[in-house]
């Protein structure tokens, strides 16, 4: 095989390999990647029921629910709407009232937000960049800058 | 005072790498001896000044010295003496000097390992080495001092983050750094090479043994990391595709791409612009995993407290870094001429195929893990990338790869024959196909992937033990030839088979994890018995405990199979008083190459536990199968070739065999 013929065939086995790893990324994208969204997003912009929500607020005082059974349920809030959420499973070890919460899952028609993940913040001064953004825009949290970044997945159905 | 050395001994590091920057360079130019030499000199001084800081901050946690605030924020008078050490590097400022510690002990090693290198080559390697160096300590020093000291000390420090508190912190942070910081030796010789405009078959063969035992390192670190992360944390994973995960294994995939390529290169000169485009992009890859862990860009579970300030500063050292191979690389590249012609099938040809399955799938993880970053710094947009987006586009992109990986051996230099190939290993491809055929049969043909992942693991598996079997002719001549065969194969030979068996069993125990798990999330009351695959969970209770420096309730579970009891179990709720930190400890018990895993949780209100309970099987091989590449990678590193200062070995003898019968070597 000539040099010139070589790189022809590398060049356009390169060429195809990307473009099915392309293939494969845009149709990955479709559906696991999760939007953040703050309680009040979810209350003012309607959001389709099979879109992948990062849910993100602090875990309204007295709202913790800790069913008979595996289920938990749980307001969050970012003070100025609260949405109710379920978890079925173990709530990450420094998971507590007022304190942020991201939660990852679904919208139910109800209006109850199904999570299958719970991360909460993994030492003392954790406030999940994402909420912190969020409650600052509220004005609620005047924290500076992101607190320190460790979030903590509670159980997962990976 | 000890104290005030480190730091001292630390700038003193500064000024020596700056003096090494520049001299050993400098004199490569001018064809100076006298200022190649002294980079020698300074290497080893240089690694020794580490070390000296590197103690002296040991030295601080040993003692609880709470006048340095380092040792306030992460260490405890309590705390067992293994993690005062392994706080040490538990911490930013701690574990970047481990960082500088590394790099300069890799300098110090091409100084005194370096001694058949051209005298030019070396000298510019350990200037180049110096300028990381040098951006790193400059970092320490301006940003991240471990030696800062507290106006008045507190009587009492608030201990090291209770997760770190493990065994774990000991060796995987160690390891991982010795592979990250290990493809800096690839980088400052590809931009040596450049800088000579000089590129040969003698460069593979030096940077090779260097990458491979970066690359031994980032393998047992990444996968110490993932049994950590099982066994600590309690979350039941093994691999959660977490940015800074991710930012250890791309590197990983950009390294092992390397290895193989610079096979490529020393064989038959082939791929050379190629292959130190690769050793740029390894240690680019490992500047941006340390960007994206210390910056604080990323919410992981990795990142210490953060601080915009060092995130520029590292954000920068990566720009100059990264921009200024990448820029070298465009000018001289062109320069470089590659050698080399051969057919699409040959030992080149699958080398090639996997350097491109593994850069791509590089890629995507890459795009994974950037993704949510570029996407908030231009739309503002949050969003997060999971798991599922890793396994749809990493996953198909690695079976190809793993068909492909017994043949490449197998195929000759040059020009290969597939057919041939095939010819050594059908046993292995029937096998195979039988093991699809009995899963499918057993799991019904709704369970096609899970059939067919397992049959990829055994073709693996196989197809790596094949390939010696054939070369050593283990069917078709007397046992005594064989053996003596066995006995000569290079060590090299038996570095690729152990590898590539390694990457078999992880598969195995990948898809054996992945598929076949069994889980119960539930709540217990003392007395309840759960059934999880065929094993009867019965909880005994709870009852209090006191650590050294925690409180814990333990959990009593019996394991009984069959009415047996095989195991008892005790996994605990901790809480650390000194941070009021709480953490799980989860239950394990180890029944062939799979495990039972109870994670506890919260009690509920009517006095119940809700717990989980795992049955994992063949979890255990994913971490043997990555032992196995890790020693698959020391064995190739004893081969006498490899060996870092061993002569040069004359041609190697031509096989007793008519050609085309034995692959070449």
């Amino acid at each position: 095989m000539t040099r010139k013929g070589q790189r022809f065939l590398l060049i356009s086995v390169a060429l195809s390999l990307l473009a099915v790893a392309t293939g494969l990324v845009l149709f990955a994208m479709r559906d696991s990647i999760a939007f953040f969204s703050s309680p009040t997003d979810l209350y003012s912009e309607p959001v389709s029921e099979s879109q992948r929500i990062r849910l993100g607020g602090l875990v309204a005082e007295g709202t913790v629910i800790r069913g008979v059974g595996d289920t938990v349920t749980f307001g969050v809030t970012d003070t100025n709407a609260v949405i109710t959420v379920s978890y079925t499973g173990i709530l990450p070890d420094l998971f507590r009232e007022g304190q942020g919460v991201v939660t990852e899952g679904y919208l139910a028609p109800d209006g109850l937000f199904e999570a299958d993940t719970v991360l909460a913040r993994h030492d003392e001064n954790y406030m999940p960049a994402e909420v912190a953004e969020s409650l600052r825009q509220q004005g609620v949290w005047q924290g500076d800058g992101d607190g320190a970044s460790t979030a903590q997945p509670g159980s997962s159905d990976y | 005072m000890i104290v005030e050395l480190g730091h001292y001994v630390l700038v003193l590091a500064l000024v020596l790498a700056v003096v090494q920057s520049v001299l050993p360079f400098w004199g490569a130019r001018t064809a100076e001896a006298g200022l190649m030499r002294i980079g020698d000199f300074t290497a080893t001084v240089q690694f020794g000044f580490l070390s000296i800081s590197f103690a002296a901050l040991t030295y601080a946690y040993v003692v609880s010295d709470f006048s340095v605030l380092n040792v306030v924020q992460n260490s405890h008078s309590e705390k067992p003496m293994l993690f005062k050490v392994t706080g040490v590097w538990g911490n930013h400022e701690g574990s970047m000097l481990l960082w500088v510690l590394i790099l300069g002990l890799f300098g110090a090693g091409i100084a005194w390992f370096g001694g058949n290198l051209p005298r030019t080559l070396k000298a510019n390697v350990l200037s180049v080495q110096a300028w990381v160096t040098v951006a790193f300590l400059l970092f320490i020093i301006l940003t991240s001092n471990p030696f800062e000291r507290v106006l008045s000390a507190p009587a009492e420090g608030e201990d090291l983050n209770p997760i770190l508190q493990d065994i774990g912190l000991a060796i995987h942070p160690p390891l991982l750094y010795l592979g990250y910081v290990g493809l800096s030796i690839s980088f400052s010789f590809a931009i040596a090479a450049l800088i000579e405009g000089r590129l040969d078959a003698a460069w593979a063969r030096w940077v090779r043994p260097w990458t491979l035992a970066a690359w031994v390192f980032l393998t047992l670190g990444i996968s110490m990391g993932s049994f950590w992360a099982y066994y600590e944390l309690g979350w039941g994973g093994w691999w959660f595709w977490d940015p800074v995960e991710n930012a250890s294994f791309m590197p990983w995939l950009a390294a092992t791409a390397l290895l193989h390529s610079a096979i490529v290169m020393e064989k038959r000169e082939a791929l050379k612009i190629w292959t130190v485009l690769l050793a740029i992009i390894a240690f680019s890859l490992s500047l941006l995993g340390t960007f994206l862990v210390r910056s604080g860009v990323l919410t992981s579970v990795h990142a210490f407290a953060t601080d915009p300030e060092r995130g520029l500063f590292i954000l920068l050292i990566l720009l100059l870094f990264i921009g200024g191979g990448f820029a070298l690389f465009a000018i001289r590249a062109s320069e470089l001429r590659n050698g080399g012609v051969f057919a699409p099938v040959s030992r080149e040809g699958a080398l090639v195929v996997n350097n491109l399955l593994l850069s791509v799938s590089t890629a995507t993880v890459l795009l994974g893990t950037l993704y949510p970053l570029i996407l908030e710094a231009f739309t503002g947009d949050k969003i997060s990338v999971g798991p599922p987006f890793f396994n749809l586009t990493f996953g198909p992109l690695m079976i190809p790869l793993l068909i492909a990986l017994p043949l490449g051996p197998l195929l000759a230099w040059k020009r290969g024959d597939l057919v041939t190939a095939l010819h050594r290993v059908w046993w292995a491809a029937a096998a195979s196909i039988v093991t699809l055929a009995c899963v499918l049969a057993l799991f019904g043909t709704d369970a096609w992937i899970k059939a067919v992942a397992i049959a990829v693991a055994a073709w693996v598996m196989l197809g790596a033990i094949a390939e010696p079997l054939a070369r050593v002719k283990a069917f078709s001549s007397p046992i005594g030839d064989t053996a003596r065969r066995l006995i000569n194969l290079p060590r090299s030979a038996w570095g690729t088979t152990l590898a590539h068996f390694g990457v078999g069993v992880m598969v195995l125990g990948i898809v054996g994890v992945s598929a076949f798990e069994s889980e119960r999330i539930t709540t217990v009351r003392p007395g309840d018995t759960v059934d999880v695959a065929g094993y009867e969970f019965t909880f005994e209770g709870m009852r209090p405990n006191t650590g050294p420096n925690y409180q814990e309730i333990i959990a009593g579970f019996t394991v009984r199979e069959g009415g047996t009891v095989i195991a008892n179990l005790e996994p605990s709720r901790r809480i650390y008083p000194a941070r009021n930190f709480p953490t799980t400890e989860a239950g394990f018990h180890t029944v062939g190459f799979s495990q039972l895993y109870i994670s506890p949780g919260d009690p509920t209100d009517d006095g119940g536990l809700v717990v989980r309970l795992y049955h994992k099987p063949l979890v255990t091989l994913i971490w043997i199968g990555t032992l196995i590449m890790s020693l698959g990678g020391l064995v190739s590193l004893m081969d006498r070739r490899l060996r870092i200062g061993a002569p040069q070995r004359a041609k190697r003898k031509a096989p007793a065999v008519p050609p085309g019968m034995e692959p070449a070597e």
